[in-house]
């Protein structure tokens, strides 16, 4: 029992096929509640792969087949008849690539908030505001919230994206390179507010920028073609990563 | 000038030529039909009933008549075949049903609109019991654009990216809500201009109301849906080929040609609008 109070997701020998290729061979991973994992690997590794099979992006690609479990409150997330929809409302996730909606600034926040039910107009504004806030775009966005969500650059869209998950108080949010497309003062925005939703979520978040996975992260899982090389406390890991491998790699050592 | 520059030129020259002769074409019937038709336009060309054998007067109701048949049948057409679209596009997968509507739709697309008239008598004439009426043959034009209209949505959902649904499904959107609420609106202005060209072919048919509910002349405009109606291109052809004095309906038959292009020009300049208006902003 203490255990699943402490792990907010288990993933147990997890298995992705794309066709006949083998992408994921056999991840075990179990994400504490309330902690950051950072998840890095060179490109190409399944860091993406990965945090799809969370919740359950690939449903709707028929070439891709899952196996093995991912508990979530009891359940088995891969399992078919495990309603997305409810997965999805509390695994939330940022995409690598911004994908705002052809709406406003503050449809694209309240979206979530709408298809879930609230109502109560001045409730749905006060969460959009505070979820940007949160994701620091307020400043540059509060006059404009009617302003076409397209009109913003890449790095805005990006906080967009991260209000707009925010906005829904999922339990889990998966974030997949949130900061690719950020400048170093937005990127360590988005850092600080990573750190503060702490608090609240459990966060894995996928980054290429291993100084950002030591400067945020509790956790760090090591991701190598398709295999989970290395997983452990973020500064034990930098410190005196167990496996040669990851010493190389966090060492720019590749090739 | 060596060889590589004189097969450039060669080229270049060829499709200046082949594009000259279609614009040439172009030009010489717009003028025609313009030079010919626009003098006879007149307010009382527009809103009047032919009279005396049609030698006389003006086309009002023909007019009438095409306008309320080809709404109407947009009306029957554009829901469906969204409707059609979306499953197809959204929901079906790829099962054998799927294969065949596929299929079944690519082919209705190549029917001859001779052959939907004669399926229009048969079922909704004579089978449906409408009679030679407005429905009729609205329903009989909806037939005919349906294919178009489902290939021109098939082709806007497409366009859609599909990060836009999976951001919607990873707020916890059902499949229904991300269709409705993200998938569609973006879809929509590719949606509005294949409706609006396929309404515009729609105006312009004469096979598939042939049979199923024009009329060589009314003296009422339709009361109701089951009444028979004139329409502008069926009069264009009466004019040119039926009448028993082709050479005094000569500026008649002209008058009502240059009002059905029009007629058309303005549903396109609609759709054109449309696609200006909502021009696909920036995605990613
Ligand atoms: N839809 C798909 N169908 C088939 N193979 C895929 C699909 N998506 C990804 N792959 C393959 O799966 C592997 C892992 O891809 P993934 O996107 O998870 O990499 P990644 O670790 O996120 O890389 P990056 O850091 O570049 O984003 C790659 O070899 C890729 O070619
Ligand atoms: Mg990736």
């Amino acid at each position: 029992m203490a255990m699943e109070e402490q792990h907010c997701l288990q993933i147990e020998k997890l298995h992705v096929y794309a066709g006949a290729k083998h992408i994921l061979k056999g991840i075990s991973l179990n994400l504490p509640r309330h902690q950051i994992i950072a998840l890095i690997g060179p490109s190409g590794c399944g860091k993406t792969m990965l945090l799809r099979s969370i919740n359950r992006m690939h449903d709707l690609d028929p070439n891709i087949r899952l196996q093995g479990s991912i508990l979530f409150k009891g359940r088995n997330i891969l399992d078919p008849r495990v309603d997305p929809v409810w997965i999805r409302r509390h695994i939330g996730m940022v995409f690598q690539k911004p994908n705002p909606f052809a709406k406003s600034i503050f449809e694209n926040v309240a979206y979530g908030l709408k298809i879930n039910g609230l109502k109560d107009k001045a409730r749905i504004r006060a969460i959009v505001e505070e979820s940007l806030r949160r994701s620091y775009l307020w400043e540059e966005v509060k006059d404009e919230l009617d302003k076409s969500a397209l009109e913003l650059s890449g790095g805005q869209q990006q906080r967009l994206c991260l209000a707009r998950a925010i906005a829904v108080s999922p339990e889990v949010i998966l974030l997949d390179e949130p900061c690719s497309a950020l400048d170093p003062i937005s990127t360590a925005k988005v850092e600080e507010t990573l750190l503060s939703l702490r608090q609240m979520f459990t966060i894995l978040i996928v980054t290429h920028n291993l100084q950002q996975a030591r400067r945020i992260s509790d956790y760090t899982a090591f991701l190598y073609l398709g295999e989970l090389v290395e997983y452990g406390p973020t500064a034990q890991m930098f410190e005196q990563p167990q496996q040669e491998l990851t010493y190389n790699y966090l060492h720019g050592r590749f090739g | 000038m060596n060889l590589r520059t004189f097969w450039m030129r060669l080229g270049l020259a060829s499709l200046v030529v082949c594009t000259l002769i279609v614009v040439a074409f172009m030009a010489a019937l717009l003028f025609d039909l313009s030079w010919q038709g626009i003098p006879v336009l007149s307010w009382e060309f527009l809103t009047e009933f032919p009279q005396k054998g049609m030698t006389e007067g003006g086309i009002w109701p023909a007019i009438f008549g095409t306008t309320a048949v080809t709404l109407l049948a947009t009306l029957l057409a554009a829901p469906l075949g969204v409707a059609c679209a979306v499953w197809l596009e959204e929901y079906a997968g790829e099962g054998w049903l799927t294969q065949l509507t596929r299929a079944a739709v690519r082919n209705l697309a190549g029917v001859p609109s001779i052959v939907y008239g004669l399926f229009g008598l048969a079922l909704f004439v004579q089978g449906m019991r409408m009679g030679a009426s407005v429905l009729a043959s609205a329903c009989t034009l909806a037939l005919l654009t349906l294919p178009a209209v489902i290939a021109t949505t098939q082709e806007a959902l497409r366009q859609v990216p599909r990060s836009l649904r999976e951001g919607a499904l990873a707020l916890g959107a059902t499949r229904w809500e991300t269709t409705y609420s993200i998938v569609l609106p973006a879809a929509l202005p590719g949606i509005l201009t294949g409706v609006i060209l396929a309404l515009s072919r729609a105006a312009g048919e004469t096979a598939p109301i042939l049979f199923t509910g024009v009329a060589f002349y009314t003296r009422y405009l339709p009361a109701s849906l089951f009444d028979e109606f004139m329409a502008l291109p069926y009069h264009l052809y009466i004019l040119a080929t039926q009448h028993h004095e082709p050479e005094a309906v000569r500026p008649i038959a002209y008058g009502t040609a240059i009002t059905l292009l029009l007629l058309v020009f303005l549903l396109n300049l609609g759709a054109f609008i449309l696609r200006a208006q909502y021009h696909p902003k920036k995605r990613l």
